[in-house]
């Protein structure tokens, strides 16, 4: 058997194949970067049809692109949730507040508190404004980067540093990498390593509530690097054989850590026409459009709750900052697009708006994010008595074989005294907490 | 031994049926039992798979539940295994209790990540507060000339992995009440079912006429509900000249091959192999001295190694030879050479003559 590839002469003339790896416009140092190919249409041009339609006629919206709020700050057209001035400024305290917290634990990782984090800056919107469009007890399985859906459920801002800290109060017993949450109680599922698995898990769920003819419906999360998992395609697949009660939320926020969303395919299609093969209901959406992703999001849990249909939505977004604290954006793409991006910020949107309306000002806004901060700092140091990664041993040796199993087999038992000893060995005069 | 999620285990009813004769099933009508069993007496069990629905499943285990219970509790799925175990992940999230099949064991990798990473992970990642209390259900072994997707014996891929119980029945009997239980406990459990015994319990002589479970004592299943505890070894035969460790088909077999020579020996049929009945495998190797493995699976970082190192830690001083382990050879299954590859009476009596020889 010869070594490499066989060639055949190529006696017909015919042309010569070539491979197309796709590659982003810009890398570090590009001189300018322009986004003016980005299509971004007027906010409000975008039709509504009614939620229990024909996913056909979704389908148009695809490659559209769902926008409520203008450029003059104001909500426009058949997409205008009509949200009342006090649950925009809810909307708007849960953005101050999930962007004071990503600053101070993102600084806590760069301090040695903890080994990771991952920030979401930029795409807010898409776990903030989309939660507060389902109902509490609806079922969400999410990606890594949904803290706003936990912040937005009120879940306390101790538990996810006790997590993030591993330490001694952290409900999960150190055993998760920072940021992978879990709250039964929260309706929000156990957050997995390992990309696009809790996509189908959401469909099964879903299928679930309905065989038990519940009213509560699943939503899911994942990147759309993601979206080119197996996963994926058995989730979207599932889902519109079985009609399930869920959406599924695709956040294409450009990048996958170093792999622009031409390594799913974005280069060819929308994430959102995905929906189309499938014959799921799609929609496409400002992701930075607070108001566009909270009506998008509610017109899907009102199809889904009526038993009209799955629906898949492309939030259409930018990772403001790098994949995680392990990841430096930019040995792999221009510092400019950040500002260059053409959707703005969520949050500096939502407050112009609030402004707009006259329901909001600037001082107020200052005063929110101090408070935000200082609300932050107050539960850092809070949980930090419960101590941080990597000074002293926060949970018992045994905890280590708990939960492996619902009882404790023998091999685990045997494994487990193992430990003790091993234990007791390297620390005669008791672990350092 | 831990088995307090079963100590509640019934007790078998009679294995009669109404006019007094032994009410005898094939395992696929024990295993078609046990889920019919489990369905009427807990509707969040529900089962679903390739084939499954209407149809009743390529093999007829799940005849006739979906006219029973409806097609939200017994349905076809969509041929993508990693659905298949997603979906029953999350419906388990929910509160069900799912009992997904796998056609044929050979199937399984796409649904690989979501057993492994998911199911056996989310008790442990979670703290308990998320579990997967799924049963997957998947035919498994050779020998019905099924070529080599068709007749692998993946064992080992579970066992190696934490959070996630290996169950394989050798018997009609064992069949109903080794998945009941699997299906009432907490934990996820790949129940993998010897389909080469599923209508008979063959002996490992493929040129000799076919037998079927009628005329075997362990065919005799009673009506209703009764478990058998995972993690709980059975002993089919005892003798003083030998251990032999196997399971499935395997017993079979071993058992055969025995008689044949008319050697006396502990035959232990595993049962479970994750959570394992060490006690019984060490009390009976310490009494005979001599222990052979027998399984149907490649013989490389299969189950067998893990027996035999355990039983060479904790049994070194009892045993008068080295251990010996009869397993299928490190090749994919052979379609025509399926005999040839096979672990039978042949490999079995060498491996036999040369541990007794010592």
């Amino acid at each position: 058997m010869a070594n490499g590839p066989e060639r055949t002469a190529n006696r017909d003339n015919k042309p010569q194949l070539s491979l197309h790896v796709p590659e982003p416009n810009y890398r570090p140092g590009a001189e300018e970067v322009d986004f003016s190919a980005i299509e971004v249409p007027e906010a409000g041009a975008q039709p509504r049809p009614d939620e229990a339609c024909e996913p056909e006629e979704t389908h148009g919206l695809c490659t559209d692109l769902i926008r409520v709020l203008g450029d003059d700050n104001r909500a426009h057209g058949p997409w205008d949730p009509k949200l009342e001035p006090e649950l925009l400024r809810e909307m708007l305290h849960h953005f101050a507040l999930v962007r004071a917290f990503d600053e101070r634990m993102f600084r806590g990782q760069r301090q040695g508190k903890t080994s990771f984090y991952m920030k979401c800056t930029g795409e807010e919107a898409t776990s903030i404004s989309t939660s507060m469009a389902l109902q509490p007890d609806d079922m969400v399985f999410p990606s890594y980067r949904q803290q706003g859906v936990l912040i937005a459920r009120g879940y306390p801002l101790i538990e996810m540093i006790n997590q993030i800290y591993s330490n001694s109060g952290d409900k999960l017993k150190g055993r998760q990498l920072p940021i992978m949450y879990s709250s039964r109680e929260h309706s929000f599922f156990s957050i997995s390593g390992n990309l696009a698995t809790q996509t189908p898990q959401a469909v099964g769920w879903a299928m679930a509530s309905a065989i038990k003819n519940d009213t509560r419906i699943a939503a899911t999360w994942v990147g759309e690097g993601s979206t080119a998992e197996g996963d994926f395609h058995a989730a979207c697949t599932f889902a519109s054989v079985y009609q399930a009660p869920v959406i599924l939320n695709v956040i294409n926020n450009q990048w996958a850590i170093s792999s622009f969303s031409g390594f799913a395919g974005g280069e060819q299609a929308t994430f959102a026409s995905r929906a189309i093969g499938y014959g799921l209901a799609g929609l496409r959406v400002d992701g930075n459009d607070p108001l566009a992703c909270y009506a998008a999001e509610k017109w899907a849990a009102d199809r889904a709750r009526t038993n009209s249909g799955p629906t898949l939505i492309e939030f259409f977004t930018y990772r403001a900052e790098g994949h995680s604290t392990s990841d430096d954006p930019s040995g792999y793409r221009s510092a400019q697009e950040r500002d260059a991006w053409p959707l703005g910020d969520p949050v500096v949107r939502l407050k112009n708006h609030l402004i707009e309306l006259g329901e909001w000002d600037e001082e107020r806004q200052a005063e929110m994010d101090l408070k935000a901060a200082e609300k932050v700092k107050k539960d850092t140091k809070e949980a930090e008595k419960n101590g941080i990664l990597g000074h002293g041993m926060h949970q018992p040796f045994h905890t280590m074989f708990e939960d492996v199993f619902e009882d404790e087999p023998w091999h685990l038992k045997e494994q487990n005294e193992q430990s003790q000893r091993e234990r007791d060995t390297k620390y005669p005069d008791g672990v350092p907490h | 031994m831990s088995d307090t999620a079963n100590k509640a285990a019934d007790k078998p009813k009679q294995g009669r049926d109404a006019t007094g004769e032994d009410r005898r099933l094939n395992m696929i009508e024990a295993i078609n039992d046990a889920l019919d069993v489990s369905m009427e007496k807990d509707d969040n069990v529900v089962v679903f798979g390739e084939d499954v629905g209407y149809f009743g499943g390529v093999f007829r285990c799940t005849a006739g539940l979906q006219e029973k219970y409806g097609k939200s509790r017994a349905f076809d799925t969509p041929i993508s295994e990693c659905g298949i175990v997603a979906a029953a992940i999350g419906m388990g999230a929910y509160g069900l209790r799912p009992v997904p099949e796998i056609q044929f064991a050979d199937y399984i990798y796409p649904g690989y990540d979501q057993i492994i990473s998911e199911a056996a992970r989310l008790r442990y990642r979670s703290a308990g507060e998320f579990t997967a209390p799924i049963t997957i259900r998947s035919p498994f072994g050779g020998g019905i000339f099924g070529g080599q997707t068709h007749s692998q014996s993946p064992e080992s891929l579970f066992t190696h992995a934490s959070g996630i119980k290996t169950v394989i029945p050798a018997t009609p009997y064992d069949a109903k009440g080794l998945l009941i239980a699997a299906i009432e406990d907490n934990d996820p459990v790949i129940f993998f079912e010897p389909k080469r015994i599923y209508n008979g319990p063959f002996d490992g002589f493929f040129d000799r006429p076919v037998k079927n479970w009628k005329t075997h004592p362990d065919s005799v299943v009673p009506e209703g509900h009764y478990r058998i505890p995972l993690g709980k070894a059975r002993l089919v035969t005892e003798g003083d000249q030998l251990t032999v460790l196997t399971y499935g088909t395997m017993v079979h077999v071993a058992k055969a091959v025995l008689e044949e020579k008319g050697i006396e020996a502990d035959i232990l049929d595993l049962r479970t192999l994750v959570p394992l009945d060490m006690e019984a495998v060490e009390k009976s190797v310490k009494k005979t001295g001599k222990c052979m493995i027998v399984h149907e699976a490649t013989r490389t970082s299969g189950f067998g190694a893990e027996l035999s190192a355990l039983v060479q830690e904790r049994c070194f001083y009892h045993l008068e030879a080295p251990i010996a382990r009869v397993t299928g050879f490190d090749t994919p299954y052979p379609h025509s050479l399926e005999w040839a590859y096979f672990p039978g009476p042949v490999r079995i009596g060498a491996a036999l003559d040369k541990l007794l020889s010592e």
